[in-house]
């Protein structure tokens, strides 16, 4: 079993469904050279009518996507960043969300929408923001976010086989940061099934994406003070696992979350929500959230650094519920 | 179709280049700016490659014609907006270098705090709207800036920098048909340097011209050589003129090519080094326009030097000026936010308590000591 980074895991997982059904093509700016190796080496394989090269054009990027997966095809459409979809709007929200159910469910719209979220690079506002909530929102749409890189390709899988809109969030560091054996075979991984990190009696820590890693750290940390926490990894938001992490902290009793997002109506509301509701009288303390504090993110790596949550924090706040 | 503005060198030859009434004066401050913009962003480049700075970073060496040419013909008052390769932009609106490079280092003392870096440098003080992240999104704010103007009945023209790429986007049309109708005073500057990140501009653009779409609004389209500073100059000042007399937008098309690679670090396996180097033989706006002076007998070699070692010293100053600058600090990562209200949108009642702080005081002091890494190149 080859060890495969992030990109490359996601590479696997494009070329091995391309192979596998005509139907999948990928379709984005770029993506013959490919920015972050996720698509290399797919158009020397597949050709231009499979790797298809566009303008900068995101609307007619997402809109054609519909209107492919509406005829029948399975598209794969990039965004190099999050941040370009807003761009796309119209057609993601508008129409690739809505289409089935205004249809009376006479559409079936396999299509993935692949693109990379984040922070950590000292890219400034615009190239750094993590929308995952902005497409929570909008019934119609599934969304998902590998952590690891075996996850990557196996959720990369289902979503190419998924009949629905899904917008697949990548994370700008863990391309090449996150690395692991990945088989080579034809494994899924499925929607709708967090994967509990580590096991713990004393909290639950959900972490969103690269924050498990941060979650992960904290956990050390605190292991060390005698406290065991359990790290969780939704995997995907919608459709999101809610009995794993309501068993859990139905366990732990103390519920911390963590994502980039900003804090106002993240998706750790969301999260809290549902928390409350499903294990309200398990709870010792109301469930903390930490997140991006509601500030567009800076270019300056002093204060884009500040505005991401730090294992310290994390640490620091489970202290404080156990206090 | 696209009225094509041959370069002045070829026009008048035997007289030298047609100067369009600039004085000596004002032609070597046009060339003191193509130079300012060049050894700013060599300097860049050489800082960015010892890793003492950092982030997404687009060079204009070899574009510098089009801003220095276009951005002389604009008036006091008059504003640009720009794009992800703004430096040029920058320079050639007068903004200094020292907060800009200070800026590109994510410094307190750099144009917007270092909370904006080398994508987002701005400064409205000098109408300067803003580098922009997003592809084509200076192209609907330039048409705003002209339609304030218009609403108020000032006299003030937009001119907006855009890259062949974004002529493909969607806020291309919207802006430029909206202006077009309207008859804004705003000009629309593509800096065609014929390739939109990784692959060449023919790809994407089935015309010969993207000047040639002037006509779908009904708008002057036309094409000038990029590398020519003078022809640049020229062709901008009639669309300027034009906008600030209320007969509407042009849109104005610079062939030119960009010497570096996309972005600091970008491997360019879109193009070969022969086309790279030929190019920076045969186009460079600087050679080609320092010739033009000695040609003109405006100058002599010595005093071209001359001017060189004074940017040069310039650049060295601004160098200093932000390595000696402060890292921003933990107080200002939640301001700026709202205007005349705290980071949650509720009016400013002074300070927070240190209670109500979102980034708690220790987390501040352990980021603030951890030290800086370095970071890889990256895309934008
Ligand atoms: C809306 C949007 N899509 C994609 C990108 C990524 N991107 C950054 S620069 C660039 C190429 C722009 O080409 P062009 O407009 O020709 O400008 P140039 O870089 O050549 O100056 C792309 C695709 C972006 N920044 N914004
Ligand atoms: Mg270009």
């Amino acid at each position: 079993m080859p060890e495969a980074t992030y990109s490359q895991a996601l590479n696997m997982a494009l070329r091995e469904e391309m192979r596998r059904d005509e139907r999948v093509f990928c379709l984005g700016e770029d993506i013959k050279d490919s920015t972050y190796g996720v698509t290399r080496g797919l158009y020397d394989e597949f050709g231009a009518k499979r790797v298809v090269g566009t303008p900068i054009s995101e609307a007619a990027i997402a809109g054609a996507a519909l209107g492919a997966a509406a005829v029948g095809m399975r598209p794969v459409a990039e965004f190099m960043y999050m941040t370009f979809m807003m761009c796309a709007m119209d057609q993601l929200v508008n129409q690739a969300a809505k289409m089935k159910y205004m249809f009376g469910g006479k559409a079936v719209l396999p299509i993935v929408y692949r693109t990379m979220a984040g922070a950590g690079r000292a890219n400034a506002a615009q190239h750094t923001q993590s929308l995952e909530a902005w497409f929570s929102h909008a019934p119609g749409i599934k969304v998902v976010m590998p952590s690891t890189a075996y996850d990557a390709k196996g959720l990369l899988k289902t979503a190419i086989r998924d009949e629905n809109p899904v917008v697949f969030i990548e994370n700008k560091v863990l391309y090449a940061t996150a690395k692991e054996d990945v088989p080579e075979d034809d494994y899924t991984v499925p929607f709708g099934k967090a994967a509990i990190r580590r096991q713990g009696r004393d909290v639950t820590i959900i972490g969103l994406q690269r924050m498990g890693e941060v979650a992960l750290a904290a956990a050390d940390q605190l292991a060390g003070e005698g406290i065991e926490a359990e790290v969780i990894d939704p995997r995907t938001l919608v459709p999101l696992d809610i009995d794993t992490i309501a068993t859990s902290v139905q366990k732990t009793h103390r519920a911390v979350l963590v994502h980039e997002a900003h804090e106002r109506a993240g998706f750790g509301a969301e999260l809290v929500t549902q928390i409350v509701t499903h294990a309200f009288d398990y709870l010792d303390a109301p469930p903390v959230r930490l997140a991006n504090p509601n500030v567009p993110t800076p270019f300056s790596r002093t204060l884009e650094e500040l505005s991401i949550p730090s294992a310290a924090q994390v640490a620091e706040a489970v202290r404080t519920l156990l206090k | 179709m696209a009225t094509l503005i041959q370069p002045a060198s070829d026009t008048a030859a035997s007289t030298g280049p047609e100067r369009h009434g600039l004085s000596d004066a004002r032609l070597l401050e046009l060339y003191r700016t193509m130079l300012r913009i060049r050894r700013f962003e060599e300097r860049v480049k050489e800082l960015f490659l010892e890793a003492r700075l950092y982030g997404s970073v687009h060079l204009y060496i070899g574009e510098e014609a089009v801003a220095t040419g276009a951005c002389a013909a604009l008036e006091e008052g008059d504003v640009i907006s720009s794009t992800h390769r703004g430096h040029g932009h920058c320079i050639a609106k007068g903004l200094e270098l020292a907060p800009m490079m200070a800026e590109l280092m994510g410094k307190v003392s750099g144009y917007n705090h270092g909370k904006g870096g080398s994508m987002h440098i701005a400064s409205l003080d000098h109408g300067m709207l803003g580098a922009n992240g997003i592809v084509a999104a200076g192209i609907p704010i330039s048409t705003g800036a002209a339609m304030g103007f218009w609403v108020r009945g000032s006299q003030e023209v937009a001119l907006c920098f855009f890259g062949d790429g974004g002529a493909n986007h969607g806020a291309f049309h919207e802006g430029i048909n909206l202006a077009a109708v309207l008859k804004l005073p705003v000009v629309f500057v593509c800096e065609n340097n014929q390739y939109a990140q990784y692959h060449a501009l023919q790809q994407d653009l089935p015309i010969e011209n993207v000047a040639d779409r002037g006509a779908a609004y009904g708008i002057p389209g036309v094409v000038v050589d990029g590398s020519d500073v003078l022809a640049v100059y020229g062709a901008v000042k009639t669309a300027v003129d034009r906008a600030r007399s209320g007969a509407g937008p042009s849109l104005i098309e610079a062939k030119t090519y960009r010497f570096e690679g996309h972005f600091l670090g970008d491997p360019e396996p879109y193009r070969t080094k022969e086309e790279v180097a030929q190019a920076r033989a045969s186009r460079d706006p600087i050679v080609r326009f320092s010739a033009a002076l000695q040609q003109m007998g405006i100058s002599g070699v010595e005093r071209l030097q001359e001017i060189d070692d004074a940017v040069r010293a310039d650049v060295e100053t601004a160098v200093e000026f932000g390595e000696s600058s402060p890292e921003p600090g933990p107080e200002i990562l939640l301001t700026d936010i709202y205007s005349g209200a705290d980071a949650d949108g509720r009016e400013s009642s002074g300070e927070k308590t240190e209670a109500e702080q979102v980034v708690p005081r220790d987390r501040v002091t352990e980021v603030a000591s951890r030290e800086v890494r370095a970071q890889g190149p990256q895309a934008g």
